[in-house]
C-alpha cells in the first residue's frame, strides 16, 4: 500500500513539476516572473506545512525563519564577502541553529501557547533586526546585486536575475522540497509525525519519544524555509523587513490551509491560487488586505480541509 | 548613588507616572482578552483592532461634535457599544459556525483583523489624525509639569477595572461566566445560557477594549494600524499574569506597564520591547501556567 502511495505520488508530483518546467518555454515574461515567485514562495509554504500538516503545530513566526535564513545569506555575502554558494549553505546552517534554539524554548508549550510564543519570537526577531539597524540596515533593507556577480553554466556566463536562472532555481528548490517531505512523510519517521497529530499523547503511550519528533519536524520546517528565503533574497537580490513582519508569518498559514494543510502539493496550489487573486484585486483595488481577510473567514467556516484536502477526500486516497 | 538620584530623579518619577498610566490602559485592554480566554478559552487576535476601532470611533464622535468635551462624551458611550455589537455578530455568525475550535478560531480572528483594519482604511484613510483632549489642566510638579488628562485615564481606567472585578464577582451575569469558564458542560445542565454568556463575554472584552481606545486618543493619535501594538503587549501581559486570571493580568500589566515606561525613558522604546517579548518567553519556559495560571494552557 506504501509502496503504492509512493509510486502514485511521484508520478502526480513530477507530471505538475515537468508542466512547470514546459510553461517556461511558453509563458510571456509577466507571467513568467511570477511563476517563479510563486515557486519560491510555495517551497517556503511547503516547509511551514511540514509543521502544520504533519505535525499539527500551528505557527505564527514562520517569518523569523525566512528572515533568518535570507538576512544570513545577505549579511553573509556583504560582510564575510562568501560566495553565493556558502552563502546559501551559511545561511541553512544558521536557520537550523536558530530553529533548534527556538524549539527548545517553543516546543515545551502546545496548542494556542505554541502560537502566542512563536509569534512573540518572531516580533523579537523582526524587533532586533530593527534595533541593530547599523548592522543589518533596518528598514530600508538593502540590495545584493552588486555583490553577487555572475556564474557560467557551460561555458556561458549567468548573472543570478537573469529570468531564465530564476525560473529554474526555484523550480529546483521546489522539486527538492517535494520530494524530501513526500519520501520523509512516507518512511516510518513521518507516520510517527502524523500519529503526533492525531493523538499525542496516544504516540507518547507506545513509547515514542515525542519531544524529539516534534523538534525534529520543527528543524526541518524552519531550516527549509530559511533556506527559501535565502534563495529569494539571492534570485531577487533584495533583502528587508517586510520579509521579517507577522504578515509574512501569516501568509504561509493561509496559503497552506487554502491548498489543504497535510498534503504536500496542496501549498504549492495554495500559494499560486491567492497569488493571482491578490494580483487581479491589487489592479482594482489596493485594500487587497479585505480581501485575504474575506478569504481566510470563509474558508475556515466553510472549507477547512483546503483544496487539496477536499480532493484527497474525495477522489484520490492515497494523496500524501 | 545619591548624585545619580539626584540628577535622574525627576526623570525616573516622570518614567514612573508614564509607566503608571501605560499599565493601566494595558491592563483595560488585556483584561478583555484574558476574559475572552479564560470563558470562552479561544485567543481573540482582533482585539488590537477593536482598540484601534474605539480610537477611530473617537475621532468621528470629535469630528461631529466638533467639541472636544461632547465628542469624548458621545464616543465613551457609544464606542463600546458599537464594537461590542461587532463582537456579537462575528461571535454569532462566525466563532458559533465554527464551533469555537481553538486554532479555527485564530486563523478565523486574523481574518477578521485584515478585515477591520482595511474598512477602517478605506472609510478612515492613511493619515494619523488627532484628537483634543477634554479639558486641559495641568499639574505642576517641582520639576515638570504633567497632564492632568493622563492621570484621569489612569482613574478611569481603575474605575472600569474595578467595575469588572465586581461585575465577576458580585452580579448573577458574573456567576454565569465563573460557572462557565470552570466547566461548561455542568454549567449548562445547570441552566446556564452558555450561548448567551459566551456573546455577552465576547462583547464585554471588545467593549473594553473600545473603552481603553476612546481613553487613548487624546494622548497618542488615532490610525488604522494601531491595533497591532497593544495586541501584542496584551499578548505578554495574559501570558504572564496566567491566561485567563484576571488578578495575574492586573500584576502583569503593572509589571510590563512601568518597566517600559523606565526603559523607554532612559534607553530607547525597541529595546523596551524586545525585553519584553523575550521576558514572555522566559516566562513560559520556567511557568508555562503563567504567574497566577491554573496551568491549563
Amino acid at each position: 500500500m506504501r509502496k503504492n502511495s509512493l509510486n502514485h505520488s511521484l508520478l502526480f508530483q513530477g507530471g505538475i513539476l515537468m508542466l512547470l518546467f514546459l510553461l517556461q518555454f511558453i509563458l510571456p515574461t509577466y507571467h513568467h516572473s511570477s511563476v517563479s515567485k510563486i515557486m519560491l514562495l510555495a517551497s517556503y509554504a511547503i516547509g511551514y506545512n511540514f509543521l502544520l500538516g504533519y505535525t499539527g503545530l500551528m505557527s505564527l513566526g514562520h517569518a523569523m525563519f525566512f528572515s533568518s535564513g535570507m538576512y544570513s545569506m545577505g549579511l553573509g555575502i556583504y560582510y564575510l564577502e562568501l560566495s553565493p554558494l556558502n552563502g546559501v549553505i551559511f545561511s541553512a546552517s544558521f536557520s537550523l541553529m536558530v530553529s533548534l534554539i527556538f524549539g527548545l524554548f517553543a516546543l515545551r508549550t502546545s496548542g494556542v501557547s505554541f502560537l502566542i510564543v512563536t509569534l512573540m519570537f518572531g516580533q523579537t526577531f523582526y524587533l532586533s533586526i530593527l534595533y541593530f539597524n547599523e548592522f543589518t540596515f533596518g528598514h530600508d533593507g538593502f540590495s545584493l546585486a552588486k555583490y553577487l556577480g555572475s556564474f557560467v553554466i557551460f561555458g556561458k556566463e549567468y548573472l543570478f536575475s537573469n529570468p531564465d536562472i530564476r525560473y529554474n532555481f526555484a523550480l529546483l528548490l521546489l522539486t527538492s522540497y517535494l520530494l524530501i517531505t513526500t519520501f520523509i512523510l512516507l518512511s516510518p519517521v513521518g507516520r510517527i509525525l502524523i500519529a503526533i497529530r492525531e493523538n499525542e499523547s496516544r504516540t507518547q503511550l507506545l513509547g515514542y519519544n515525542v519531544f524529539y519528533y516534534k523538534l525534529f519536524a520543527l528543524v526541518l520546517s524552519g531550516t527549509f524555509s530559511g533556506v527559501a528565503g535565502a534563495m529569494h533574497g539571492l534570485l531577487f537580490s533584495y533583502i528587508g523587513t517586510t520579509f521579517a513582519e507577522i504578515h509574512h508569518s501569516i501568509s504561509p498559514l493561509l496559503w497552506t490551509l487554502l491548498g489543504g494543510a497535510g498534503t504536500v502539493i496542496g501549498p504549492l496550489f495554495g500559494t499560486g491560487i491567492m497569488y493571482y487573486l491578490i494580483d487581479f484585486i491589487s489592479e482594482i483595488t489596493k485594500n487587497y488586505l479585505l480581501v485575504v481577510g474575506i478569504v481566510l473567514i470563509l474558508m475556515i467556516i466553510w472549507f477547512p480541509l483546503g483544496i487539496m484536502g477536499s480532493v484527497r477526500r474525495k477522489w484520490l486516497k492515497w494523496l500524501p | 548613588m545619591s548624585t545619580w538620584l539626584n540628577d535622574n530623579g525627576p526623570l525616573l518619577f516622570l518614567a514612573l507616572l508614564d509607566g503608571t498610566v501605560t499599565a493601566f490602559v494595558l491592563a483595560l485592554i488585556a483584561l478583555g482578552l484574558s476574559l475572552v480566554f479564560g470563558v470562552m478559552r479561544i485567543v481573540n487576535v482582533a482585539h488590537g483592532e477593536l482598540f484601534m476601532l474605539g480610537a477611530v470611533l473617537s475621532w468621528f464622535a470629535f469630528d461631529l461634535t466638533n467639541d472636544p468635551l461632547w465628542g469624548f462624551l458621545t464616543a465613551l458611550v457609544l464606542a463600546p457599544v458599537i464594537v461590542g455589537s461587532i463582537a456579537i455578530f462575528s461571535d454569532r455568525f462566525i466563532l458559533r459556525k465554527i464551533s469555537y475550535h481553538p486554532e479555527s478560531t485564530i486563523v478565523a480572528t486574523i481574518g477578521l483583523l485584515y478585515v477591520i483594519q482595511q474598512l477602517t482604511l478605506m472609510f478612515f484613510g492613511p493619515e494619523v489624525r488627532p484628537v483634543e483632549a477634554p479639558f486641559y489642566f495641568r499639574i505642576q510638579f517641582p520639576w515638570f509639569g504633567y497632564s492632568g488628562y493622563k492621570l484621569l485615564v489612569a482613574g478611569m481606567s481603575a474605575l472600569c477595572l474595578s467595575g469588572v472585578w465586581l461585575l465577576m464577582k458580585r452580579s448573577k451575569l458574573g456567576l454565569y461566566m465563573r460557572a462557565t469558564q470552570q466547566d461548561i458542560e455542568i454549567a449548562k445542565t445547570f441552566g446556564v445560557p452558555t450561548q448567551k454568556i459566551y456573546a455577552s463575554v465576547f462583547a464585554l472584552g471588545g467593549g473594553l477594549a473600545a473603552l481603553a481606545g476612546v481613553l487613548v486618543v487624546p494622548i497618542r493619535q488615532a490610525d488604522h494600524l494601531m491595533g497591532l501594538e497593544p495586541l501584542l503587549l496584551s499578548f505578554i501581559v495574559v501570558i504572564i499574569g496566567g491566561l485567563g486570571s484576571i488578578r495575574g493580568t492586573i500584576v502583569a500589566a503593572f509589571i510590563i506597564g512601568i518597566s517600559d515606561g523606565i526603559i523607554s525613558v532612559f534607553y530607547e522604546p525597541t529595546l523596551a520591547k524586545m525585553l519584553a517579548t523575550l521576558l514572555v518567553a522566559m516566562v513560559l519556559v520556567l511557568k508555562p501556567g503563567g504567574l497566577y495560571g491554573e496551568d491549563q494552557a
